[in-house]
């Protein structure tokens, strides 16, 4: 493997001066299950590697009245294996859960998912829904971003050369609110998604209408999608196989995707339909208190 | 050319001290510097598992982790499954059960299957497939390998409990 220094500061003010000493030359390693593997075939190029894992900040990991704060380098299984997410944050638990295998899951973090930027990163489109804000630090100081502005392209997002990610911040949970993830695969695991699907929904009191939703597509765009106009219209309706079917064609409709090995784009626009329908289903289900099936073929 | 490190670590229990440069993976540590060969190299980028080592309590695919990273962390490798008084149930019912025949993966299932029945002595088969989805085998159909963990948590379940409790993950 390409040579490279590696770092491995214990507070967050010297990881952000390494960063910004090396500027664009370093890369921040919290699970290095993609980024390891970027450098060994020569597709990125650091001099140095930044390892943060031993910054407290980026080990957060706090449920509460206000919300939810997830250091970005807290690995996957931390997350699905967190009660308050489980219950209040699923989709962010249903995304971490299929995210490689066990062995991916133990190092793999949600806060390196994101600033990969992969259009099909599995945990990006339930950050989306969920509301999740990307707290970033770099020598001016702090700034805050939604998830939903933070990639700019396959590979690419708002970061500095000088700033990293520092945690994941999401708004407390409304009453009766439900949440999930969902992609499609030709495997049951271990695969890269065809088109994922998160979504989010807020009902009455009585469980028979949106308040609000909201909604995320993975792998059907050059950056993970918020579907904004398609959740605002759900706001008001009532919970019917109708209201939710013409979500689905508004999803459809938003989608651009590409062929590739993985799916023609007819077939990515078929499935991003197929699954918005479900997930919508399933989050109003999980709003409900209903127990959602998540196994492969339920 | 970066400076070398030397990095401490609790390896099969025993405290030991490794030399490398930050570039080295701890796969290739292991095998290269340490003489640990059991860990095997397959894909080198976290599909197959063939390099499944328990660090800190969690199986990783250790062809993923710099072995700097290692520093004050706990490792376990196939050497260290096997005890004075024999082989540990897991590697008993794969040899039983002819659960392998090149045996390239066999280590990284051992590795993941112990650790997955320290966690939950009692898995269904939907659990035994899901939790071995990291690891990749070319010859069994995969079908053998689930019987041997089915027979493993069968037969040694009171063995994997106590492990279980030990570790209180029940």
């Amino acid at each position: 493997m390409r040579d490279f220094e590696y770092e491995a500061p214990t507070t967050l003010a010297a990881a952000i001066e390494l960063v910004a000493k090396h500027n664009g030359s370093a890369r921040c390693l919290a699970g290095g299950t993609d980024l390891i593997d970027q450098v060994r075939v020569g597709r990125l190029t650091p001099d140095v590697l930044i390892d943060v894992k031993k910054i407290a900040e980026l080990n957060v990991l706090e449920h509460g009245a206000t919300g939810l704060r997830l250091g970005a380098a807290v690995p996957c299984y931390q997350v699905y294996g967190h009660c308050g997410i489980v219950s209040d944050y699923a989709a962010l638990a249903d995304s971490c859960r299929i995210i490689g295998g066990v062995q991916i899951q133990s190092r793999a973090s949600v806060g390196g998912n994101l600033c990969n930027s992969g259009p099909a990163a599995d945990s990006t489109p339930s950050l989306i829904v969920l509301g999740a804000v990307a707290v970033i630090a770099g020598p001016k100081g702090r700034r805050e971003v939604a998830v939903e502005d933070f990639c700019t392209g396959p590979g690419k997002n708002v970061l500095q050369p000088s700033e990293l990610l520092v945690e994941l911040k999401f708004p407390a949970r409304a009453a009766n609110s439900g949440s999930h993830y969902r992609r499609f695969i030709p495997r049951n695991e271990m695969d890269i998604a065809v088109v994922g699907v998160g979504a989010s929904v807020v009902l009455n009191d009585a469980k028979d209408k949106f308040v609000s939703a909201r909604i995320a597509l993975g792998a059907v765009a050059p950056t993970p999608l918020f579907a904004k106009a398609v959740g605002d219209a759900l706001a008001g309706q009532p919970i019917n196989d109708e209201t939710i079917a013409k979500a689905a064609t508004a999803a459809r409709a938003i989608a651009v995707p590409i062929d590739d090995m993985r799916g023609t784009k007819e077939f990515r626009l078929h499935i991003t339909g197929v699954l918005t329908e479900r997930v919508l289903k399933a989050a109003v289900a999980r709003a409900r208190g209903e127990h959602v099936d998540c196994r492969i073929g339920h | 050319m970066a400076k070398k490190r030397i990095v401490t670590t609790t390896l099969n229990g025993n405290q030991t001290e490794f030399l490398c440069e930050p570039r080295q993976t701890l796969l290739e540590v292991l095998r290269d510097n340490m003489d640990l060969t059991g860990t095997k190299e397959g894909c080198s980028n976290g599909n197959c598992g063939a390099c499944t080592v328990i660090l800190n309590g969690r199986p990783v695919d250790s062809c993923l982790v710099l072995a700097v990273e290692a520093e004050g962390a706990t490792v376990r490798t196939i050497e260290g499954v096997a005890t004075a008084a024999g082989l540990d149930p897991i590697q008993k019912a794969f040899l039983e059960g002819a659960a392998l025949q090149c045996g390239i993966c066999t280590p990284g299932f051992i590795m993941q299957s112990e650790w997955f029945l320290s966690q939950n002595p009692k898995p269904t088969e939907d659990e035994i497939r899901f939790n071995l989805a990291g690891n990749l085998c070319r010859c069994t159909g995969y079908d053998k390998i689930v019987r041997a963990v089915q027979d493993a948590a069968t037969t040694w379940q009171d063995h994997y409990m106590k492990n279980c409790h030990e570790k209180g993950c029940h």
